[in-house]
């Protein structure tokens, strides 16, 4: 008898109009208002980087005119060591994820792909101790071997290095430092390749890196673009390692294994913040602009590609 | 059947048919060559003078790639030729790629296993002048901004990933996607710049503070989640959503009560990779909340003088000790190291958990 | 071309399951052979281990001899890809290469060989394989478009075409009609009549009124039950299988009691 009551309670309780409204539009509110949150963040990003770096973009300095003038051989830097380490990641990554999707027995691929994604989970400023005391030291032999034999080479020319600490090795780590990104987007793509055009390739007599170059690769064109485009804005954004393996100044110049490097605009802002005058903070903000306005279009191209938004890492 | 002799196809065809059974290289034959290959480089490089572990190994890889191609084109022919050196080539790669992981880990451990001692994690900086001291402030110092950051960006990610599967549509949910996406790709720099700025203006010029590091590291965070917690939103499926709609249950008490529970596993393991991707973030710290050698409890930029109150997290700890040691170099390289040590441990453990709950907790789906 | 195959004591292992056991036939040159039976009785496999395609499936192995004319295609020795060469094969579904054109995916298998082949010499190629597979009429003007824009039928023969461009001896197709409208199956099967005259031609199909239509022989494949191996159960001329098997089973299958 009380139950019967109690349930026609809870009936009439949920029958309420309002009851259950309320509770969803206030849970659609706060969800809704998170998103929104997203879109405050962003635009405040913009707007304190902006005002911060206003200084700096409307007057110049003396020595260095105005804020072009100052950023230009940061960036050169920036584009120079971020094209270098793809162009040594990039078939090093497809190669890799070629292994792992195609060649490798299917006990050792799961593992396989965990190493390189331990490579991405090791912090940067790991990469960088690691660079400066393991891999610049150890290349330095190379530098002179390049500078020597090879020094007619415009990239090659001028006075070796002799502590490693150069575009060539820093470029290096950059380049381990991204592989992760592009490997696990290139697995992804290569394993999706229809096993049906892999048979049909096999029929026909291909060996299997003919099937590879006649299916999986051009399948996979579009993904290795997109995440080699991904694979850049890490690049361009990445601080620390640059930082600390790089050797750099304020110049521009495309040798590889001198001391004197173009510096990037992400290890230029670490390395001179703590010591910059007021002025000088405005610039390096305003530098950190041009930065965030470069990743973002490298970011966005790369999604472009791959013919939609989301797809990343992992 | 047209004679083999007046039809040259044929004549074909049959040349292929004796060489259906072609030569092959027996499988001993790639370790050899290798073997020979680098004592070959070896003798030749210490001949000249030159010996060098680098240079004898990318010589010897180089003679191997050569000398097989030649004994397999000879033997097996220039297709199945190409396509051996494209297996070791690809091989290659991984090796490649596993060589700076392995050295990394190495040196890492041997040089962090030196100051890995108690003493490391007990006692701060302070008063340190040389050998001796610890980390024990920068580690309270990651552990306090990390945890603020993830208290920032847990809830909001999370409920703009509810929001993106089970409320958007429209112009809204497309500008929010998009926006994830270009936080996703903001450098980890300019996110320190951003709680600089944003932190000087609000407070007072120079401001530094743990939590100025911990809104540059929420920054860099919310989008991961968002991310992680989405994909995994998404997969709770939707059969299961209209059992529940059918008992009469009103949406969001079926989000709390049926979807969120199906995928907690899955936004765990995301929240705990998320913050394996930020402990170890330096730059934007390095910008943000200054450095100390003492311990710092308070983030907030009131504590000290002039609104900076700063605050040591681990990396950017490492990064100052061994970019600026003091006497004995030593004592300050070796405390950078076991901060590294520390740090990597740290993320792979993060990294294994994060696997394991998701792998353990994992709800079975029918997807 | 079109070589003889023989199966001896072929047995058909995927890991430790058998899947298929104790087949030996004759497949004469020039003629089609279709291999019939229920789902799960190893016709396929058996297909698919007559050019070394099911070495490809993780853990499937072969045990017993399949020749070629005289040639064991299981020697040692023998490099499976040259077996391919000669054994071409067409798939359930049609499969060409999407990013290639209809031109590019006829000259899929020869450009592996051959790379500096004489335009004149492709082109000729393209034409001849095309008319082989009854598509040239329909595609002659668009060669250069993606192979992917064509119908369903259209797309199998230019499989067909694919294949038979490389001048296969032997030509086997793995229920090649399964995924086609009706229209488009009598138009490859007419291709299959024509295509005996050079090939030796074995066939895997669902379609008992397609085997009957199609093959000068039959083999029934069966199996007891679920978990034992398939079974070559009976084989023989078509006609005679179709009116007057000399197997209970085969009667039931043909007849529509079972599969």
């Amino acid at each position: 008898m009380s139950d019967d009551i109690r349930s026609i309670e809870t009936v009439d309780e949920s029958l309420m109009a309002d009851h259950g409204n309320v509770g969803d539009a206030a849970f659609r509110g706060i969800s809704t208002g998170s998103g929104g949150i997203i879109m405050v963040i962003l635009a405040a990003v913009a707007v304190f980087l902006i005002a911060q770096a206003a200084p700096a973009i409307t007057t110049g300095d003396p020595r260095y005119g105005n804020l072009w003038g100052y950023v230009a051989p940061y960036l050169f830097g920036t584009i120079w060591i971020s094209f270098l380490a793809l162009l040594i990641a990039v078939p090093v990554s497809v190669g890799i994820a070629l292994y792992i999707s195609h060649y490798a027995p299917k006990k050792l691929a799961t593992p396989v792909a965990f190493v390189v994604d331990l490579l991405a989970a090791v912090p940067s400023i790991v990469f960088g101790l690691w660079g400066i005391t393991t891999l610049a030291p150890m290349l330095v032999p190379a530098h002179q071997w390049l500078t020597e034999y090879l020094g007619f080479i415009p990239l090659f020319s001028g006075t070796a290095s002799g502590t490693g600490r150069t575009m060539l090795t820093a470029s290096l780590v950059l380049a381990i430092m991204v592989l992760p990104i592009i490997t696990s987007l290139t697995r992804e793509v290569f394993l999706r390749t229809p096993k049906l055009q892999e048979e049909a390739s096999l029929a026909l007599g291909a060996t299997k890196w003919e099937m590879i170059r006649q299916v999986v690769l051009p399948f996979g064109r579009s993904g290795i673009v997109a995440a080699s485009m991904l694979g850049l804005g890490r690049a361009l954004g990445e601080t620390m390692a640059v930082a600390m393996v790089l050797s750099g100044g304020r110049m521009i110049s495309p040798r590889l294994l001198t001391s004197e490097n173009p510096n990037t605009i992400a290890a230029n802002i670490a390395l001179g913040f703590a010591e910059a005058d007021s002025g000088g903070v405005h610039r390096l903000i305003a530098t950190g602009l041009v930065l965030f306005a470069i990743t973002i279009v490298v970011n966005m191209a790369g999604r472009l590609i791959t013919g939609g938004p989301r797809k990343e890492s992992r | 059947m047209s004679t083999p002799a007046n039809d040259p196809r044929a004549a074909a065809q049959h040349e292929a048919e004796i060489h259906l059974t072609a030569g092959q290289l027996p499988g001993y034959i790639g370790p050899a060559v290798f073997v020979v290959a680098l004592v070959v480089s070896a003798t030749v490089l210490g001949l000249l003078g030159a010996f060098g572990w680098i240079a004898t190994v990318l010589l010897a890889v180089i003679g191997f790639l050569v000398a097989m191609f030649a004994l397999s084109t000879a033997v097996e022919g220039r297709r199945r030729a190409v396509d051996r050196i494209a297996r070791y080539l690809i091989l290659g790669t991984f090796l490649l790629a596993l060589a700076p992981l392995l050295s990394l880990l190495f040196k890492v451990a041997s040089e962090g296993i030196i100051r890995f001692d108690v003493t490391y994690f007990t006692s701060t900086k302070r008063n340190v002048i040389g050998a001796g001291g610890g980390a024990a402030h920068a580690i309270i110092g990651t552990l306090i901004t990390t945890g603020m950051a993830t208290v920032f960006s847990v809830p909001v990610g999370l409920l703009t990933a509810i929001y993106l599967v089970e409320y958007g549509k429209g112009w809204m949910k497309r500008v929010i996607t998009f926006l994830v996406d270009v936080m996703t790709g903001i450098p980890s720099i300019v996110a320190g710049l951003f709680a600089y700025s944003l932190i000087s203006l609000m407070v007072g010029h120079g401001s530094k503070s743990g939590l100025a590091g911990a809104l540059a590291l929420s920054v860099l965070m919310i989008p991961y989640v968002v991310r992680n917690s989405e994909e995994i939103i998404r997969l709770v499926p939707d059969k299961l959503r209209e059992a529940s709609y059918g008992l009469g249950v009103s949406k969001w008490r079926t989000i709390v009560k049926v979807v969120l529970p199906t995928s907690v596993s899955g936004i765990v393991s995301g929240v705990v990779l998320a913050i394996a991707r930020i402990i170890g973030e330096t730059a934007p710290l390095l910008i943000t909340m200054g450095f100390t050698a003492s311990m710092t409890t308070n983030p907030l930029p009131t504590g000290g003088s002039n609104m900076v109150n700063p605050m040591t997290s681990l990396p950017v700890f490492v990064f100052y000790e061994y970019t600026r040691p003091g006497r004995p170099q030593e004592a300050f390289l070796d405390r950078a190291w076991t901060g590294a040590l520390v740090l990597v441990l740290i993320v792979m453990v993060l990294n294994l958990i994060g696997r394991w709950v998701a792998r353990k907790y994992a709800p079975k789906i029918n997807r | 071309m079109a070589k003889r195959m023989e199966l001896k004591n072929l047995n058909i292992f995927y890991g430790d399951f058998k899947a298929v056991e104790n087949v030996s036939m004759v497949i004469e040159p020039r003629s089609v052979t279709a291999f019939i039976g229920p789902s799960g009785c190893g016709k396929s496999t058996v297909l698919r281990s007559l050019d070394r395609m099911l070495e490809l499936t993780s853990g499937a192995r072969v045990e017993g001899q399949v020749l070629l004319d005289e040639q064991d295609i299981y020697a040692p020795r023998v490099d499976p890809v040259r077996v391919r060469q000669q054994i071409g094969m067409v798939f359930q579904q049609p499969n060409p290469f999407p990013t290639m054109s209809i031109r590019d995916n006829v000259l899929a298998g020869i450009q592996l060989n051959s790379r500096r082949m004489p335009k004149a010499r492709k082109d000729e190629i393209v034409e001849r394989s095309l008319k082989g597979a009854n598509l040239w009429n329909e595609v002659k003007d668009r060669l250069n478009a993606p192979g992917n824009g064509l119908s369903g039928g259209q797309q199998q023969r230019l499989c067909i075409a694919r294949a038979i461009a490389i001048q296969p001896e032997v030509l086997l197709m793995d229920e090649p009609c399964s995924a086609l409208d009706p229209v488009s199956t009598l138009a490859v099967e007419d291709l299959i009549h024509e295509l005996k005259e050079n090939y030796t031609v074995v066939i895997v199909t669902h379609n008992m009124q397609q085997a009957s239509r199609v093959s000068d022989k039959t083999g029934f494949f069966n199996i007891k039950g679920t978990g034992t191996p398939g079974r070559l159960i009976e084989f023989d001329a078509t006609e005679k299988i179709f009116t007057n098997p000399s197997e209970q089973d085969t009667e039931r299958y043909i007849t529509g009691q079972f599969g």
